[in-house]
């Protein structure tokens, strides 16, 4: 590992002055960074550790939540607002990693985390576009079980790898940024980049840039909602498919839906051609496969992927059937 | 300063090493355990608080001032903690390399179902978690047992009494 130093940032302000030039780092629960680190895949030569800045999560005046970025992503699952009126949200991060490495991970270092991709980690032995720029990628050609259909370029084909995200998509959430000239928000779908030609860019956060908060905004119908994971095993796994889904149907007629892929796509997926076909639609499970067609319409599976695109599709019908007949609030992951 | 198992140590000058190394290489508390050294195991769970972490994936830096406890401070004058009998008893292991690492995340774990945090598979998520094999198997899930011991690990779990405070 490259030598670094350790500075701890007091706020916001204070974390830019010491991260916002060269080769610095900010530090959260350090489950990606140290490992990446080790890895030498990161080699930053300052970590300004930011776990003490915006940790709280507060409700909003006129509705809706603002979770502080440095938020453990335990103590927003466990949050009584979140379990109450975004169980998505609680159900996502819960089927996420373990819980150790829950109760360290920040909202923040979630939203900023790399992908898992093995040829990104393999510093030694693979070409990665991501890694090194214009060198290649060994994924294309290589074993690609785990990698995306949607949103991927001829320069990169890796997952985005959170959870966590995916709900936030969903629910239609904004980030917080501050950075030294100054502060802007933008919607969580819009901070994350697909890869095309520059897989090295994976967000839009610029140099020295912080997440400094997610603001979910009122969505009273999200108290019916729920995250479902497909996954090789079915705990500490990452997801194959994964549905993030808000649903409110009247009179059999879908009237509110969200949702959003995880496990398939190069970033956290709102399914909007999906959500087009739903709404004022009859809740049938016709609608839901038609939906779920289309959104998968234009997959692009690699070689050992494409039984993601019938999963993708079968997972979608069965959390949007379990949202429509389920009558407790809150539906089972 | 940090403190681990209620006595205070200097930490090192090298922020590279991590809060594992720092137990094991620098203090000689090698009971936590180094498995894959990059979080998906479990053998190096510690207690920072109350609450289970990997110390694989953390600095020692960044615990200065900070409490931690490791394996070795569960046993108080020679006397086991209920969980480490338990684990005895009820065959909650065969080699024990992931033992120390499955103790103090059952520890960790206790303390969240007290807290009424929710698992993945809590089918009400407002509810207090009815703590059957199903909840414990996914709540220990982060913890992984290459003898294949899960079923004596979460019998030992079971037969400790919930209340007894770790
Ligand atoms: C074994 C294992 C299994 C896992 N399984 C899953 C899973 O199933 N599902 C899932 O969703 N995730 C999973 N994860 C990933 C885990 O969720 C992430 O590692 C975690 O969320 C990262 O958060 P952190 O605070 O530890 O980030 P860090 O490691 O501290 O940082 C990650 C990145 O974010 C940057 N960063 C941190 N905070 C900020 C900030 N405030 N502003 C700007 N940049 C910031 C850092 O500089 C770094 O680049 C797994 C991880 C491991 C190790
Ligand atoms: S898929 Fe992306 S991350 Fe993986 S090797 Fe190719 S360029 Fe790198
Ligand atoms: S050694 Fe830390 S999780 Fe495996
Ligand atoms: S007892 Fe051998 S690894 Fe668990």
């Amino acid at each position: 590992m490259t030598p670094f130093s350790y500075t701890r940032a007091s706020d916001a302000a204070d974390a830019v002055r010491r991260g916002g030039s060269g080769q610095s780092k900010y530090l959260g629960g350090g489950t990606n960074l140290v490992d990446l680190m080790r890895e030498n895949i990161e080699q930053p030569i300052t970590l300004v550790d930011v776990t003490g800045v915006s940790t709280g999560i507060e409700p909003v005046v006129g509705g809706g939540l603002l979770i502080g970025a440095g938020a453990r992503n335990t103590a927003v699952a466990e949050h009584r607002l979140v379990r109450m009126s975004y169980p998505v949200l609680a159900r996502a991060i819960l089927s996420g990693a373990s819980a150790q490495l829950r109760n360290m991970a920040t909202i923040g270092g979630n939203l900023a985390q790399r992908t898992r991709c093995e040829y990104f980690y393999d510093d030694g032995g693979s070409r990665c576009n991501k890694r090194r720029p214009g060198q290649g990628c060994d994924a294309i050609d290589g074993i690609n079980r785990g990698h995306a259909i949607l949103g991927v370029s001829s320069a990169c084909i890796a997952t985005h790898p959170s959870d966590m995200c995916v709900a936030l998509a969903a629910l239609g959430a904004s980030v917080h940024l501050h950075g030294l000239t100054g502060d802007r928000r933008l919607p969580l779908t819009e901070f994350h980049c697909l890869p095309a030609d520059h897989p090295e860019i994976e967000n839009v956060l610029e140099p020295g840039e912080l997440i400094t908060a997610v603001e979910l905004g009122p969505l009273p119908v999200a108290s019916r909602s729920t995250y479902r994971k497909v996954r090789d095993r079915s705990s500490l796994a990452f997801a194959l498919v994964s549905v993030a889904a808000v649903l409110k149907v009247d009179g059999g007629i879908v009237r509110v839906v969200r949702l959003a892929l995880g496990g398939v796509a190069t970033r956290p997926w709102r399914a909007s051609k999906a959500e087009m076909i739903l709404l004022g639609q009859p809740a049938t499970v016709e609608i839901f496969r038609a939906a779920a067609e289309a959104e998968l319409s234009d997959a692009q599976p690699s070689k050992h992927n494409g039984f993601k695109i019938e999963l993708a599709k079968r997972t979608m019908v069965a959390v949007l059937t379990e949202l429509s007949t389920d009558r407790g609030d809150i539906s089972h992951g | 300063m940090i403190f681990v198992n209620g006595l205070p140590a200097q930490l090192p000058s090298d922020a590279r090493v991590s809060l594992l190394d720092f137990l094991r290489d620098h203090l000689r508390l090698s009971g936590t355990k180094k498995g894959c050294n990059q979080g998906a195991c479990g053998a190096c769970t510690i207690l920072a608080g109350s609450e289970r972490i990997l110390s694989c994936l953390a600095f020692a830096a960044q615990f200065d001032g900070q409490s931690i406890s490791t394996i070795e401070g569960l046993s108080v004058e020679g006397v086991l903690h209920p969980l480490q009998r338990a684990f005895v008893e009820y065959d909650g292991f065969q080699c024990g390399y992931c033992t120390p690492g499955q103790i103090c995340s059952a520890i960790g774990m206790r303390a969240e179902v007290k807290r009424g945090i929710p698992s993945y598979v809590t089918a009400d998520l407002l509810a207090a978690a009815a703590v059957d094999r199903n909840e414990l198997r996914e709540r220990m899930s982060g913890n992984l047992c290459r003898c294949g011991a899960y079923n004596g690990i979460i019998d030992a779990i079971i037969a400790v009494d919930v209340e007894v405070e770790p």
